[in-house]
């Protein structure tokens, strides 16, 4: 692993950022829409008196990590991506860049959006609805962690299938993750969801990381089993989405689709 | 001066099948020198751009070696990738980029020691210095084509690879295109692997060529040699004949 390589990858995409509106937006126009969005429903089922005490807490907080999870996911396939519209990956490839170094730099990428689009929200959220994300406290750092554990793994996985089958698989870039959405149990809880689906809930990391979250809120104290089950999990995804990248990589080598991915 | 004729690139038994059946690089054994400029010449499908894929480990091979610096290329990517450079038109720099941006990417990639400095220095020698503030994109054909070469160059190739670098150039533009690549070969002793279409072209630049047709070699030799043995006015008819199979 060369830093130079890594850094030459990252800074290239800052490039892009620093006078690309559009790309900015990427950033900060849906997590802020959303914000809104929610911010306002909580507002008015507080009002209304449908809610529990925390309802603001627990829907906002689980938006905020949504955020994560899913800028996690959409930098490093977009990283990718950028890539197979300017057709440069050949020319990356020509230079002596490991994958692993490219796809470190993707999720640094990655970990540089999710620090603007979270600073922004958490600052929105703050002035607009009360809604201090710190009320999780240090318990924060380690669930904030785990999601993006999983983001990375969502986003190497979307960008494997589209280095193999080509752009036109990049819908999935941006929907696979809704896939994801109904069975993470986001804004309610396991429970709500009918028996066989919770079985699926409880093989994704991002459960345990959304149940845990809103066991921070109700108990006021870190539970670990769920913490370390999400931890668990998400090792175990990344360890499999990586063979999985490297297996297709391999693949696209062999069939000579890396010029011909577009 | 053993080491004047030392072969760069070793290339033996070298088989390629994208499915099963057909053999896209068919058995091909070829060796080329040092500092010299080689055409590699055939047909639109070849072969040709396969190969040099091949020999950038962008395709993996069916069978066979292939050696750059007398090392095995897939075992030794990093290395040798980093004394090699490619250019073709058919592979573009981020067009949302600035062009010095570009550069500087591929100059920290390569880690050249002194990037701003190597930049302008061949900015200066491909006379693209004025494109330097501009987005990729807003440039034309020609300008692009010296910018590609120039980010060819960036990490000092011992050996280039140039897959029909000319291809969408005017006449005018591609022969200046071709001066800067034999004064390159010239300065610096460039060892430089070359396809095209443009015979003439060929004739001028290459002292040596490699005939490939449905993934065969089918000839070699010095273009002029090849002319005689074919008893043809020029390359480009020998090429014909070679194409046709007569
Ligand atoms: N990735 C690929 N998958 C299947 N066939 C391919 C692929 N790349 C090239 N081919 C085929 O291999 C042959 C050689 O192609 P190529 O090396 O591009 O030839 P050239 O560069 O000499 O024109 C052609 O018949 C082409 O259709
Ligand atoms: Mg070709």
């Amino acid at each position: 692993m060369k830093w130079h390589r890594v850094q030459a990858i990252l800074i290239r995409h800052l490039y892009l950022y620093q006078r690309s509106i559009p790309r900015l937006m990427d950033i900060f126009y849906w997590p802020v829409m959303e914000l809104l969005l929610w911010g306002f429903l909580t507002r008015y089922l507080e009002k209304a008196g449908l809610g529990g005490v925390n309802i603001v807490t627990i829907l906002l907080g689980a938006l905020v990590f949504w955020d994560l999870l899913s800028q996690g996911q959409r930098a490093v396939s977009i990283a990718f991506l950028e890539d197979v519209w300017e057709r440069n990956l050949l020319n990356i490839f020509v230079t002596p860049l490991r994958v692993s170094e490219f796809l470190l730099s993707t999720v640094l990428l990655g970990l540089i959006r999710i620090v603007l689009a979270g600073a922004v929200i958490s600052i929105l959220a703050y002035l607009l609805y009360q809604f201090n994300i710190f009320t999780f406290g240090f318990y924060l750092v380690p669930f904030v962690l785990s999601i993006l554990l999983f983001g990375w793994a969502l986003g190497l996985f979307t960008t494997g299938i589209i280095l193999r089958f080509g752009s036109s698989a990049q819908v999935l870039a941006f929907g696979f993750i809704f896939l994801i959405q109904p069975f993470s149990a986001v804004f309610y809880p396991v429970s709500a969801l009918p028996q066989s689906l919770q079985y699926v809930a409880y093989i994704l990391p991002s459960t345990w990381v959304f149940e845990g979250m809103r066991r921070v809120v109700a108990t006021g104290s870190l539970s670990l089993p769920h913490l370390g089950m999400a931890f668990v999990l998400n090792f175990i995804y990344l360890g499999l989405v990586f063979w999985f990248f490297y297996a297709m990589f391999s693949r696209v080598k062999e069939k000579g689709l890396l010029l011909k991915l577009d | 001066m053993g080491w004047i004729n030392e072969s760069i690139v070793k290339v033996k038994k070298l088989v390629k099948k994208f499915d099963r059946t057909v053999k896209v690089v068919d058995n091909i054994s070829f060796e080329i020198e040092r500092g010299k400029i080689t055409g590699l010449l055939g047909p639109n499908g070849a072969g040709k751009t396969t190969t040099i894929q091949m020999m950038l480990d962008l395709i993996t091979p069916t069978s066979g070696s292939i050696k750059i610096f007398g090392k095995n290329v897939a075992q030794n990517r990093e290395e040798v990738l980093s004394r090699v450079n490619f250019s073709s038109p058919y592979v573009n720099l981020p067009y949302n980029l600035k062009v010095w941006e570009n550069l500087s990417t591929f100059a920290r990639l390569y880690n050249v020691p002194n990037p701003r400095q190597k930049v302008e220095e061949l900015a200066e020698f491909f006379d693209i210095k004025e494109l330097l503030p501009k987005i990729t994109s807003s440039l034309s054909t020609g300008q692009l084509t010296r910018v590609n070469l120039a980010k060819a160059l960036l990490n000092d190739p011992e050996l280039l690879l140039l897959d029909e670098p000319t291809s969408s150039l005017d006449p005018d533009v591609a022969d200046r295109v071709r001066k800067l690549l034999l004064q390159i070969q010239k300065d610096r002793g460039v060892t430089i692997l070359y396809t095209s279409h443009n015979m003439a072209e060929i004739e001028e630049l290459c002292t040596r060529v490699i005939f490939l047709n449905k993934g065969k070699i089918t000839d070699d030799g010095a273009p002029r040699q090849l002319v005689r043995k074919y008893g043809r006015k020029d390359l480009n008819d020998v090429f014909i004949a070679i194409a046709r199979g007569e």
